[in-house]
């Protein structure tokens, strides 16, 4: 019988068969972050348990350290503790741990793959809702709360039900102008951001296959805001082009058969799936979000919505909140409206191809004034990397605020925050109410749209610039 | 974990679609407010008085005296989406909330929900709507894990289906650790097999 890739994945993780559909999952791979795995390992002590398999977890702090340049783990003091725990906990349970400074630390999701700990074909779990972004490498990924993170420390397994499967063909070839943000925001703003609830998504088509790894990630990065907790796309030879040499990917013989194997990571021809979807990526354009969901998404030549045109009552209600929320008129063209920051960095969009794209741009150009912009690398290594580039001096010219690997204005967890009432254009990926901080109006792009906006002090069309 | 059989009291009606986990609690109070506390910020976005119970906020349906510690939540569609927090549950935990009524969840919340007694009951629009309807003068309604149906004021009984072994699980209060540390065996001999099969999982030093 034809297998899906999610079918091979999660089959391959089969430690034993629970019934009505529920299998214990075997965990290849657990990264910890500061908050939710500090947190975890505390619970796991109090139980009197250990961790089963250190040598398949991996830690570093992202969420709560501050991204000032020459920071410590205190400069935030409230995430100190969880920084100091999580190296306390690790050290004591003798997982692998990445110090503030070192190659390694970094958002998980841009440290796992970039050492290579991201493998094709693995299960990698981590307490946190953007793991999918793992699956751009042909893993199987998924975020799981504190409970579930605790039970995989103790147990190296997961009771999990498999979800259906959802494969969205991207085909054709990208306009100019236009980033792989562009196809996940198009596709969420079609969808809405309930679409793959119960379901993982295969990214599969022409415009998928043409992309590098970074790109791949940053699509299966937004999985979770179309409401699926696992995405991926299945490897290939630019997957494993991209893993060889990585510190902790297999070397020599090793290797070449873990390659062998990797290469029956693919949907069988006829496999079938429980929904498909296909998008003409010729008619993305520049996409923006201009409300408080992900799936207020449009393209930056359109008009914001009017909720009389919503399509049920709820909507016209949703879409209401979000406009009073990011002070907005329906009916007027969202391009031009003023802008106050402009964050580049977060686990979709941190990565040296996304830092090189925005440097290319914001060379010879100026941040406009009245406007705040930052650039916060995904990782010590992207921070190292861009620097050798000399891509720190091209922002720094240009006016951006140049800073130290973390999540940073993402989530707002370690004191960073857009002050109330300011509108950001944001490389991340959540436009939620407060989400940037209280009363923040979040705006999500790419990251050229979003030194577009920087340096014109407006939302635009970067095709425009 | 807290089980559950079954629940009565007023459901508070709370339709907007799409409700997220960073409304339903801040990241920051998760890095300084105890476990037990995060009640009293639960949606603190949408509250002009956070810390409610005494003023609260008149148009914040929890705030309402109808509504203030209401054990069951009438939610829109994907309530729970985004971030994986399980502060999430935590904090309607702890405004009493012991069980979420919605045409559909966040695929990360619905799990944590079960790992902690909050019980998710999906159900289609139309029940939902009429269920809100009944349920908007506060008369009370009951959540019955043990029959699988929710009871409302009229008399009317809709059935939900949910999975037998969540089901189980929540009506023993399972510590689904402890269960599956008894499967060690199992789980060793498969960490055998793939140490021949696949090296490189195991190479990490």
């Amino acid at each position: 019988m034809p297998r899906t890739l999610l079918d091979k994945l999660w089959d391959a993780h089969v430690v034993a068969d629970l019934g009505d559909g529920w299998s214990l999952l075997h965990v290849d791979r657990h990264l910890l972050h500061d908050l939710s795995g500090t947190a975890g390992l505390e619970a796991l002590a109090a139980r009197g348990l250990r961790v089963r398999n250190p040598e398949l977890a991996f830690a570093t702090a992202d969420h709560a350290v501050s991204s000032a340049p020459g920071r410590t783990g205190e400069s935030y003091a409230p995430g100190a503790p969880l920084w100091a725990g999580l190296r306390a906990r690790a050290a004591e349970a003798g997982l692998h741990y990445f110090e503030l400074g070192q190659v390694g630390q970094g958002i998980v999701h841009v440290m796992g793959p970039e050492l290579g700990i991201t493998l094709p074909g693995v299960s990698l779990i981590c307490g946190d809702s953007h793991t999918c972004t793992h699956g751009g490498l042909g893993a199987l990924a998924f975020g799981v709360g504190s409970s579930e993170l605790t039970h995989a420390l103790a147990t190296q397994t997961l009771r999990q039900r498999k979800p259906k499967s959802l494969r969205v063909r991207f085909e054709g070839t990208m306009g100019r102008g236009i980033a792989p943000k562009d196809l996940i925001l198009h596709l969420i703003g079609r969808l809405g951001a309930d679409a793959g609830t119960g379901h993982a998504i295969e990214y599969a088509g022409s415009a998928i296959r043409a992309l590098g790894i970074a790109g791949r990630m940053t699509i299966c990065n937004l999985s979770i805001e179309l409401g699926a907790k696992i995405g991926f796309v299945a490897p290939d030879d630019t997957t494993f082009a991209y893993v060889a040499g990585r510190r902790f990917a297999p070397k020599g013989a090793d290797f070449e058969r873990a390659v062998a194997h990797w290469r029956t990571l693919a949907s069988d021809p006829d496999a079938v799936f429980d929904r498909e979807v296909t998008v003409d990526v010729a008619e993305v354009t520049p996409t923006v979000t201009w409300g408080t969901s992900p799936e207020h998404a449009i393209a930056i030549d359109a008009a914001i919505p009017d909720p009389r045109a919503a399509p049920d009552a709820e909507r016209r209600e949703a879409w209401r909140a979000a406009l009073d929320y990011m002070g907005l008129e329906p009916g007027r063209p969202l391009a031009g409206t003023p802008v106050d920051w402009v964050f580049i960095g977060s686990c979709t969009n941190s990565r040296i191809e996304d830092l090189r794209e925005a440097a290319a741009l914001a060379r010879g150009r100026h941040v406009a004034p009245g406007v705040t912009a930052w650039v916060v690398p995904g990782s010590e290594r992207v921070k190292r990397d861009a620097e050798a580039e000399g891509l720190d001096r091209v922002f720094r010219e240009a006016g951006f605020a140049w800073r130290e690997p973390g999540c940073s204005l993402c989530v707002a967890a370690n004191g960073e925050r857009v002050p109330p009432g300011a509108r950001a254009v944001s490389t991340s990926n959540r436009n939620f109410v407060g989400r940037q901080g209280p009363g923040a109006r979040t705006h999500l792009a790419s990251p050229a749209m979003a030194v577009a906006a920087a340096v014109t002090g407006a939302i635009t069309d970067v095709r425009r610039i | 974990m807290q089980p559950f059989t079954a629940v009565t009291g007023p459901a508070a009606p709370f339709l907007e679609p799409n409700v997220n986990t960073d409304v339903v609690i801040r990241i920051e109070r998760l890095t300084g407010v105890p476990r037990d506390d995060l009640g009293r910020y639960a949606f603190e976005a949408l509250r002009r008085n956070p810390e409610g119970g005494q003023g609260g906020d008149p148009a914040f349906v929890l705030d309402t005296p109808r509504f203030r510690g209401a054990p069951i939540l009438i939610a829109g569609r994907n309530f729970g989406c985004g971030s994986s927090r399980e502060g999430a549950v935590w904090a309607l935990m702890g405004l009493g909330l012991r069980a979420v009524v919605a045409e559909s969840f966040g695929d990360i919340f619905f799990n944590n929900c079960f790992q902690n007694g909050l019980l998710p009951v999906v159900l289609p629009k139309e029940a939902i709507d009429r269920l809100a309807a009944e349920a908007t003068s506060g008369a009370p309604l009951t959540v019955d894990l043990v029959a699988r149906e929710v009871r409302a004021p009229s008399g009317a009984v809709v059935p939900f289906a949910i999975d037998p072994q969540r089901r189980q699980a929540l009506l023993e209060g399972l510590d689904e650790i402890g269960a599956t540390l008894t499967r060690e065996a199992e789980i060793a001999q498969w960490q055998a097999r793939d140490r021949a099969a696949r090296p490189w999982i195991w190479a990490t030093a």
